[in-house]
């Protein structure tokens, strides 16, 4: 599996640390209540098909990219800064 | 049919034309007590469960592909006892205990063999850890003893005692974990359910889940509408899916974790060994291959394979720990999809649906697991009420954060555990 980093090319998995699904790309209010909260730190789709990841490209850049990943094949579909997407 | 010694002798002299199929296989009918979404596992001890202790036996578990054709029939087949955070502790030393008298209850050989658990020690922070998990799984009636190394030189010949970059200094031994068939478990569980009631039927996906009112009514599948009082979903992997068609959200990631085995040896290995220092565990089957795994590949996924820098890390680990193994053959290698809970441990509970009921979270983790796992979620189903050793097990745990199991201590990190 190799990821497209927006900054240094396609490099090897091994290059990248998982963080999970993009969820965490947005993160609730502190006083959202209780379901927002378990939504954002426990609940997932987990569907078998694309899915929106957080990736942290710790042995490159230092880059943490959105990448969607079909999670039943392994394709790697796209991957942008996390910080350009929204 | 009962299988005894006499039968096994009469079989053999009469040219064995007297076996016939384990299980029925009959059409689905309109109406059941109970539908069990899943005949892996745990759905098929469930239904066995349902029908041996409760009486229950107006019961379908309803499979999309064939009997055990999941992780019950992919894994490293690993039974043991010695977990120690309270709730998992009881609920596994209740199954070691269910696995002990597996045998009797089924009428069926799962090849249970107590062969014994060594979990390597290689600093004296894990030495301090695995005395306080023994003392625990002690404290909780199990058995656990620490040996020196020179326990283990005899034990275990073909490790590398003289490695030089993580030395082993001893070792946590579990006497009664062990080995079972993981075949032979689906299949006596199957063979159990369906003599005594339970219809087992499999090719039949489940596509939709009927709610009414907050009250579930019954399923929709690819061989027609099927109506049910109550619904377990026992679905590992695949738990989130099954649990979307009630519109339902789950705590779940699923994962994919490999596994490995050579082709068969003459017995070389008599225990399970673990080598924490390499993420790396080993037994040999009785047909004689060495079966060894690692880590989660620590990506979503649900491919039921793997992807090669986890092969290198783990023959990386292989080859530390026994050098002999670079001297044999691999044969195959396979994943599992694994249905990964925020704490690590897994969830068996009622929803918020009436009637609907959840068996997930097993992370990897679940064989050792599955008489259990039956016996607490048929007395779930048959009552309403949790069994006792699954009462911290609820779904809505994560939300309050009240009761969290927190196995490896990572916090809410699916991937983690």
């Amino acid at each position: 599996m190799r990821i497209p980093c927006p900054i240094c090319g396609a490099r090897d998995r091994r290059e990248f640390y998982y963080q999970g699904a993009a969820v965490a790309l947005a993160r609730p209010a502190p006083d959202a209540g209780e379901a927002a909260w378990d939504d954002y730190l426990h609940l997932r789709e987990n569907s078998a098909g694309d899915l929106d990841e957080l990736w942290s490209h710790d042995a490159g850049c230092g880059a943490w990219l959105r990448v969607t990943r079909n999670v039943s094949s392994h394709e790697v579909k796209a991957a942008v800064l996390a910080r350009d997407a929204s | 049919m009962r299988f005894s010694g006499l039968k096994i002798l009469t079989e053999g002299l009469t040219g064995n034309k007297g076996w016939g199929p384990h299980w029925r296989s009959p059409e689905p009918k309109p109406n059941y007590d109970i539908v069990l979404i899943g005949g892996g596992g745990h759905g098929l001890a469930t239904a066995h469960y349902l029908a041996s202790v409760h009486g229950i036996t107006n019961v379908a578990v309803l499979e999309r592909g064939y009997l055990g054709g999941g992780n019950v029939g992919r894994n490293t087949t690993i039974v043991r006892a010695n977990y120690m955070l309270p709730g998992n502790s009881e609920f596994y030393s209740h199954s070691l205990k269910l696995w002990e008298g597996l045998e009797e209850d089924l009428n069926f050989n799962v090849m249970h063999s107590q062969r014994g658990i060594i979990n390597l020690v290689h600093s004296d922070g894990q030495r301090d850890a695995f005395v306080r998990r023994g003392n625990t799984m002690r404290a909780q009636g199990d058995d656990a003893e620490m040996l020196t190394p020179g326990d283990l030189r005899k034990l275990l010949p073909m490790i590398d005692f003289d490695q030089t970059r993580v030395p082993i200094f001893g070792g946590l031994y579990h006497r009664r974990g062990g080995t079972a068939r993981h075949d032979a478990v689906a299949w006596g569980f199957a063979r159990s359910a369906s003599n005594r009631g339970v219809d087992l039927i499999q090719q039949c996906e489940v596509t939709g889940i009927d709610v009414e009112n907050g009250v579930v009514r019954g399923v929709q599948t690819t061989r027609g509408p099927i109506r049910a009082k109550k619904i377990g979903m026992v679905a590992a992997g695949r738990s989130s899916q099954v649990a979307a068609m009630a519109g339902l959200r789950l705590p779940i990631e699923s994962h994919v974790l490999q596994a490995f085995v050579t082709e068969g040896l003459k017995p070389c290995l008599d225990h399970v060994v673990t080598y924490g220092m390499g993420h790396f565990y080993i037994s040999q089957s009785d047909k004689g291959g060495l079966v060894f795994g690692g880590d989660l590949d620590m990506y979503a996924s649900y491919a039921s394979r793997g992807n090669l820098p986890l092969v290198e890390h783990v023959s990386e680990a292989a080859m530390t720990l026994m050098p002999v193994l670079g001297k044999a053959r691999m044969l195959r290698s396979w994943g599992g999809v694994m249905d990964m809970s925020p704490d690590g441990s897994f969830i068996i509970d009622k929803t918020d649906i009436e009637g609907l009921f959840v068996n997930c979270g097993w992370c990897y983790g679940g064989f050792k697991a599955t008489p259990a796992s039956g016996h607490t979620f048929a007395h779930l189903l048959a009552t309403g009420q949790p069994h006792e050793t699954t009462v911290r097990h609820r779904l809505d745990r994560f939300r309050t954060g009240r009761g969290i199991m927190d196995e490896e201590a990572t916090g809410s990190q699916h991937n983690l555990h």
